[in-house]
C-alpha cells in the first residue's frame, strides 16, 4: 500500500515537473529579428521546485490529508440563524432595512465606493440575468455578454441618432436583447445543451465583430462616446442645461452643484433595478413558468411525457435571461458614457458565468453575495490583478469538483408538516 | 484558363490546407464526446500549448547551432506531442475524471474553467504578446500563366496536407486494427457494457485525450509553422472553429470532422476572398447555426437516440 502511494507520488510530481518545465522553466523572447529562449530565473526555478514537492506530498500524505480535513468540524450556519416561523415574520423587516440601509449608505461614503457599488449592482443583474438561464433552466449560455452588448449598444444609438431618453430605451433595450434571445434561441434549444453553449460561445463572437466592423453605425473598434446620462422626471445632473427648456436638477432643487448627485442618482437608479429584477425573477420562479424550468433541468424526457412544451420552456427563460442583460447593458452604457466593443469580450461572460457557479445555481441569494465577492475582491487586491482571470478559472473548476453547488445552495420553497 | 479560375484554385489550395488542420484539432473534440458525451472546451488551449512548445524547441535548437531543417522539426514534433499529451491526460485527471457522473452541466463549467486556467496560465509564463518565428519552410511550386495569375503551392502547405494525411492514415490503422483502438471503439458503443466487459474505461478515456491531445500538437506545430505567429489566445478561436468543423461533420465521427475541416476551411477561404476577411467567422458560425438547425447530427453523424 505505501508503496504504491510512493509510486504514485512520484509519478504525479513527475507529471508537474514535465508540465511546468517547458512552459515556465523557459520563456520564448524576440531578440532582433531572431527567435530566442531564455531560461527562468532562479526564483521562478524555486516556485516551480515548491510547487513539485507540494504535488508529491500531497500525494504521498493524501489519506492523512483528507481525514484531517474530515475530522474538521463543519460549520453549522443553521444554528445561527432563527427558527423557521421566526424567520417569517422578520423577513419582510429584514428586506425592509435591507433597502433603506442601501438608499442611505451613498450619503455617508465616498463617491468612489458609491461607483463601486454601483458597478457591483450591474454585475448583480447580470448575475441573476445568467442565474436564470445556466441555474434554474440548467441551459449553459456562454455568450451571455452578447446580449449585454446588445442593451448597451441599443440605448446609446437610439439616444445619439433619435435623442431619446434613458427612461424610454430602457424598455426597447429589454425587449430588443429579449428579441435576440429569441431568435438565436429557437433553432438551438431544441437541441441539447452542449450545442447551446458553443453557439451561444459563437453568437458572443459574432456581436463583437459586427460591433467592431459595422463602422458606419457603431463607430467600429473607437466605441461610442458622450452617451447621455438620465435624468430624473426631465432633470439634469450636469452642471448647465443642455436642452433649451431643460432644468438641471440642482437649479430645480435649489442648492449648488455638486458632481457626487450624479453618481449617486445613478447608484439609486442601480438599486431600483436590480430590486425590480429580484422582485420579478423571485415571483416568476414561483409561478409555474418557473417551477417548469427547474423541473426541465432535472429530467427533460419526464417533462416531456408530463405534457410540457419543452422548446417553449427553454425558449421563455432564454428570453428573460437575455433581456435582463438587455436591462444590465442600458444602465451600462449610461453610466459609462461611454462604449466600445473592448467592454464584450468573452472574458466578461465567464466572469458572469463564475458568479453564478460559485454563488451556487439557482440560488438568488448566493448569486448576489458572489457578484459582490467577483466585483470588490480585484479591486482590494489590485496588484495581483495579473492572476484574476487565473483564480478564476481555477475557482470554476475547484468549485465544480468540491462544491458543484456552490456556497448558497439554492433552497426550494417548501413546507414542512410539524410534527 | 481565366484570372478567376486561377484565383479561386489558389483559394481552395488555402482552405485545405487551413481545413485540414481544423480536421487534425476536430478529431480530439469528436472522439472525446463519441466516449463521454462531453466538449472539452480546453482541447483549443492544448493545441495553442503545441504551438509554444513547438516555438520553444525550434528556437532552443536553433540557439544552440542546429541547422539541420528535418531533425529540428522532428525534435519539435516529438517533444510537442509529449508535451501536449501530458497535458491534456493531466486535464482529464484534474478537471473531467473526478465529475465523471454528475450532472452533465458541471463537467462543462469544469471544463471552460480549465480552457481559462491554461490561457492565463501561459498568458503568465510566456506573456500576451504575440511572439514571431521567421520562416523555416520557403519556397514552392507556382503553376498558371505569370501575365493572368500565378497559382503558388508552397512547401509548407504541402508539408501539411502530408503531415495530415500521414496522421489521419496512424490514427485509422490504429482506431480500427490496434487491441486500444477496438476498446475505444466498444466505450464509445456504451460504456457501461465495456466496462463490465473487463475494459478499463478510465484508461481507455485518458487515451482518448492523449491522442487528441497529440494531434491538437501535430496541428500546433504545423500552424505555428505555416502563420509563423503564437499567441495564448489563438486556443480560443482555433478550438470554435474546430468544434464547428465537428458538428459540420456529425460530432463523433471521425471521418466527419475531417470532412467538417475541410469544408470550413474552404468556406472560410472562399469568404474572405470575396468578401470583407472579417466577416470569415461570423460566416463559419452562420454555418454552425444553420446546420444545426437542418441537420444536428451533422453530414456523416448517427442521428441521437434519447435513452431513459
Amino acid at each position: 500500500m505505501q508503496s504504491n502511494k510512493l509510486y504514485s507520488a512520484i509519478f504525479a510530481a513527475g507529471i508537474t515537473l514535465i508540465l511546468a518545465c517547458l512552459m515556465i522553466g523557459v520563456k520564448l523572447d524576440t531578440e532582433g529579428t531572431q527567435l530566442a529562449v531564455r531560461g527562468a530565473t532562479a526564483e521562478q526555478w524555486t516556485w516551480i521546485g515548491l510547487g513539485v514537492g507540494l504535488v508529491f506530498l500531497s500525494q504521498l500524505f493524501s489519506a492523512q490529508i483528507d481525514a484531517f480535513f474530515g475530522k474538521l468540524p463543519k460549520p453549522q450556519l443553521g444554528k445561527l440563524l432563527p427558527e423557521e416561523r421566526k424567520r417569517a415574520t422578520l423577513k419582510p423587516w429584514l428586506i425592509a432595512a435591507l433597502i433603506v440601509g442601501m438608499i442611505i449608505w451613498p450619503f455617508m461614503v465616498s463617491r468612489g465606493s458609491v461607483d463601486l457599488a454601483t458597478l457591483t449592482l450591474i454585475y448583480i443583474m447580470l448575475g441573476l440575468g445568467l442565474n436564470i438561464v445556466v441555474g434554474l433552466a440548467g441551459l449553459l449560455d456562454l455568450g451571455f455578454v452578447a446580449f449585454y452588448a446588445v442593451g448597451a449598444y441599443t440605448y446609446a444609438l437610439l439616444s445619439m441618432y433619435f435623442g431619446l431618453s434613458f427612461w424610454v430605451c430602457l424598455p426597447i433595450s429589454a425587449g430588443l436583447a429579449a428579441l435576440f434571445g429569441f431568435i438565436l434561441g429557437f433553432p438551438v434549444l431544441r437541441l441539447r445543451g452542449d450545442y447551446l453553449a458553443i453557439v451561444t460561445l459563437g453568437f458572443g463572437e459574432i456581436i463583437r465583430i459586427l460591433l467592431n466592423n459595422w463602422t458606419a453605425v457603431t463607430n467600429g473598434p473607437s466605441g461610442i462616446s458622450g452617451i447621455a446620462k438620465p435624468t430624473l422626471f426631465g432633470l439634469e445632473f450636469t452642471r448647465r442645461a443642455k436642452g433649451e427648456d431643460a432644468q438641471t436638477f440642482h437649479d430645480f432643487m435649489g442648492i449648488s452643484y455638486s458632481s457626487s448627485y450624479k453618481v449617486i442618482f445613478l447608484y439609486l437608479i442601480a438599486v431600483l433595478l436590480v430590486c425590480v429584477v429580484v422582485y420579478v425573477i423571485n415571483r416568476l420562479m414561483r409561478m409555474p413558468i418557473g417551477r417548469a424550468w427547474e423541473a426541465l433541468r432535472e429530467d427533460e424526457i419526464a417533462c416531456r411525457s408530463l405534457g410540457l412544451n419543452r422548446t417553449a420552456i427553454k425558449l421563455s427563460a432564454f428570453t428573460i435571461g437575455a433581456s435582463t442583460a438587455g436591462f444590465a447593458g442600458a444602465f451600462f452604457s449610461a453610466r459609462q458614457g461611454f462604449i466600445s466593443p473592448e467592454s464584450f469580450i468573452f472574458i466578461e461572460s465567464a466572469i458572469i458565468l463564475a458568479i453564478v457557479v460559485l454563488g451556487g445555481m439557482g440560488s438568488q441569494v448566493g448569486v448576489i453575495l458572489a457578484a459582490i465577492v467577483m466585483t470588490i475582491l480585484p479591486e482590494l487586491a489590485r496588484e495581483f490583478a495579473e492572476y484574476r482571470m487565473l483564480m478564476f478559472g481555477l475557482l470554476m473548476v475547484i468549485m465544480m469538483r468540491w462544491r458543484p453547488e456552490g456556497l448558497v445552495p439554492m433552497k426550494r420553497p417548501h413546507l414542512e408538516l410539524k410534527q | 484558363m481565366t484570372e478567376s479560375f486561377l484565383y479561386l484554385i489558389q483559394q481552395l489550395i488555402n482552405g485545405l490546407t487551413i481545413g485540414s488542420t481544423y480536421a487534425l484539432i476536430a478529431i480530439g473534440y469528436t472522439m472525446v464526446y463519441g466516449i463521454i458525451g462531453m466538449i472539452n472546451f480546453a482541447h483549443g488551449e492544448i493545441y495553442m500549448i503545441g504551438s509554444y512548445v513547438t516555438f520553444i524547441v525550434i528556437a532552443g535548437l536553433l540557439g544552440m547551432g542546429l541547422v539541420s531543417l528535418p531533425i529540428i522539426l522532428i525534435v519539435a514534433l516529438i517533444v510537442a506531442v509529449i508535451i501536449a499529451s501530458t497535458y491534456g491526460w493531466t486535464v482529464e485527471r484534474v478537471a473531467y475524471r473526478p465529475l465523471r457522473g454528475s450532472n452533465r452541466l458541471i463537467p462543462l463549467i469544469s471544463a471552460i474553467g480549465m480552457s481559462i486556467f491554461l490561457q492565463n496560465y501561459v498568458v503568465l509564463a510566456q506573456g500576451s504578446r504575440d511572439v514571431a518565428l521567421p520562416p523555416q519552410i520557403t519556397g514552392g511550386w507556382t503553376f498558371g500563366d505569370p501575365s493572368v495569375f500565378e497559382v503558388s503551392f508552397s512547401y509548407m502547405q504541402a508539408l501539411i496536407w502530408i503531415a495530415t494525411f500521414a496522421t489521419m492514415s496512424a490514427l485509422t490503422l490504429f482506431i480500427s486494427r490496434s487491441r486500444m483502438g477496438r476498446a475505444c471503439r466498444a466505450c464509445s458503443e456504451d460504456l457501461g457494457m465495456t466496462n463490465l466487459l473487463g475494459i478499463d474505461t478510465n484508461r481507455t478515456i485518458a487515451l482518448t485525450f492523449i491522442i487528441g491531445a497529440a494531434l491538437a500538437a501535430v496541428a500546433g506545430l504545423l500552424l505555428g509553422l505555416y502563420y509563423g505567429v503564437v499567441n495564448p489566445f489563438i486556443g480560443f478561436i482555433a478550438g470554435l472553429k474546430a468544434f464547428t468543423a465537428a458538428v459540420l461533420g456529425g460530432i463523433g465521427s471521425i471521418p466527419g470532422a475531417v470532412l467538417g475541416g475541410l469544408i470550413l476551411g474552404v468556406t472560410e477561404a472562399l469568404t474572405s476572398a470575396y468578401f470583407p476577411s472579417e466577416y470569415k467567422d461570423v460566416v463559419s458560425f452562420g454555418l454552425l447555426v444553420l446546420i444545426l438547425l437542418f441537420r444536428p447530427s451533422g453530414l456523416l453523424g448517427k442521428p441521437e437516440v434519447e435513452k431513459v
